[in-house]
């Protein structure tokens, strides 16, 4: 898919995004790096289909789904910074909402939720509510509830951006682990540079006021990777070299 | 996350469990004192009470038209149940029947309001009209109007019971989080779907709250309805044997009649907490015991 010069005001006059291109194949693993304010949530969420940009388009690579809110019959999977789960509802139920709203029964669904939840290690929690899990455990469920539908794009919203580092580390390897599993396409909102780095392929940096893309920084490492590449000469150079790009992003107008 | 690269998930999902507050498991069984204790300090408070009522009636000799003990009432009460039990039944009736119509009221129009903005703008400035207004005041004007006594009184009851229903409801429907509500626009949710699986579970605890200042509003209208209505005969409730039972000087009587009020409002308040609290104690926070 591709987003082709798009922009986005708000209707309050803020400039979210200004003329982002970008292209995205399958099976990368892009994140979108940058400060507040610099419009990756915004480009995040018209992927999704939630809000329309205000100029430029989005490309889907199949011409009969081109619509936006086509796109979300399935194909995408939306994983927000908070675990937004639905507190009254058990884990099983908070999965299972995404097919129960295109109309399959509690039965038919129940394979693929509980498929859903042993992908996050949390089968044997299916009867539990959230209010019982613990954040880490809670952004589980939420992960589980993008994968049900078998989504091929993934996206997510500094979905560990709450967590503590060390539960933080471990979905990080999760992820990773899945996706190098399951091959799907993921582009992953981020402010950490080092979250960055280990996860993608492929960073795009962006800058704020107005948001905009200002580098790409493409991460040849290989896979699987572990707490080598966490440790190695070669991540210690992508985090310099991005850390260096967002601070010459950030320049000299900006009072932090 | 996945069971390739580690042991059983169980194991390290269990971990995680250890990490949030430890008391999040529906109350386990407390103490044994602490239950007879919460069972019998409400019941000494109240043998307390009753008899400082009864010492104070006795050694001040306490005229029976002024202040009768509580042996009296009690006597009053099982002589005069015939009477007091059938007014009963009726204010009883006016309660549930103006309780029953504003639940299902309350909830509809709150849906109307929250649906659309213009709807609001147009119907919530008469919302409040109804609400200010003292319903005694109305009460004359409702009785001409009316076509019976009776629907008089369930229409003054269910003026006063509706609007606690109806703002708690349009404030539960409007606090609807943000994220949810985008995440059941991503996955294509029909207006009909988004308020059936999120509108109105979101708002329940907000209902329930109302529905409990509704339950003893009800009680305290139907009975302020009568005493405006001013009915009287065999046909009345219990506010119509208040007044009669003051004019003849039947003190032992009225307080009789006062404490079935009592009696009723308070098994009102409980049955509408213990409502709540069943529909609750799985998820909300109010209903969640913590210890620190």
């Amino acid at each position: 898919m591709r987003l082709e010069h798009v922009s986005k005001t708000f209707s309050n006059g803020t400039i979210a995004l200004k003329d982002m291109s970008l292209t995205i194949g399958a099976g990368e693993f892009i994140s979108l790096l940058g400060p507040s304010g610099c419009g990756k949530s915004t480009a995040l969420r018209m992927l999704a289909g939630l809000g329309e940009p205000s100029s430029g388009k989005i490309v889907w690579p199949d011409p009969a789904e081109k619509s936006a809110s086509d796109k979300s019959e399935g194909e995408i999977g939306f994983v927000f910074q908070e675990p937004t789960l639905m507190p009254w509802a058990t884990v099983f139920k908070n999965v299972w909402l995404p097919l129960r709203l295109k109309g399959i029964s509690q039965a038919a669904a129940r394979p693929r939720v509980m498929e859903a939840l042993e992908m996050v290690g949390l089968d044997k929690f299916a009867d539990s509510y959230p209010r019982e899990l613990s954040g880490g455990m809670k952004m589980r469920v939420s992960i589980a509830r993008a994968l049900v539908t078998r989504p091929r794009i993934l996206l997510m919203d500094e979905p560990f951006a709450a967590l503590d580092e060390i539960t933080r580390q471990k979905l990080n390897d999760d992820l990773l682990r899945l996706w190098e599993q399951f091959g799907w396409t993921i582009v992953f909102v981020t402010h950490s540079v080092f979250e960055s780095v280990y996860l993608s392929s492929r960073i795009v940096v962006m800058a704020a006021r107005p948001g905009r893309v200002i580098d790409e920084i493409d991460v040849d490492a290989p896979h699987p990777r572990g707490i080598g590449f966490r440790t190695s000469q070669a991540y210690g150079d992508y985090c310099r070299r991005a850390s260096e790009s967002l601070l010459s992003a950030i320049g000299a107008a900006d009072h932090l | 996350m996945t069971s390739i690269d580690q042991g059983p998930a169980a194991a390290h999902a269990a971990q995680e469990t250890a990490h949030p507050e430890p008391a999040l498991v529906p109350a386990p069984s407390m103490p044994v004192t602490e239950r007879v204790l919460r069972v019998a300090i409400p019941l000494v408070m109240l043998a307390g009470l009753i008899g400082l009522w009864a010492w104070y009636v006795a050694a001040y000799n306490i005229p029976k038209y002024i202040l009768p003990g509580p042996d009296l009432v009690l006597q009053s009460l099982i002589k005069d149940w015939p009477i007091l039990g059938t007014a009963l039944l009726v204010t009883l009736k006016i309660t549930f029947a103006a309780l029953g119509i504003a639940l299902v009221g309350g909830v509809a129009l709150a849906i109307l309001l929250t649906s659309s903005k213009w709807v609001e703008l147009a119907l919530s400035p008469y919302m409040v009209i109804l609400q200010v207004t003292p319903v005694v005041a109305i009460a004359p004007l409702i009785l001409i109007y009316a076509p019976s006594t009776q629907s008089a009184l369930l229409i003054c009851a269910w003026i006063v019971a509706f609007f606690p229903v109806l703002s708690n409801t349009t404030q539960g429907l409007k606090s609807t989080d943000h994220n949810l509500l985008n995440l059941f626009e991503l996955y294509g949710a029909s207006r009909w779907q988004t308020m059936i699986h999120l509108k109105l579970p979101a708002a329940l605890p907000y209902f329930l709250a109302g529905l409990r200042i509704a339950g003893g509003l009800a009680l305290i209208a139907a009975v302020v309805a009568e005493f405006a209505a001013g009915s009287a005969g065999a046909g009345s409730g219990l506010a119509f044997r208040l007044l009669e039972s003051q004019y003849r000087l039947n003190i032992p009587r009225l307080f009789a009649a006062l404490i079935l009020l009592c009696g009723t409002g308070v098994v009102i308040y409980g049955a509408t907490s213990l409502i709540s609290h069943l529909a609750l104690r799985r998820w909300h926070e109010s209903a969640i015991r913590r210890e620190n």
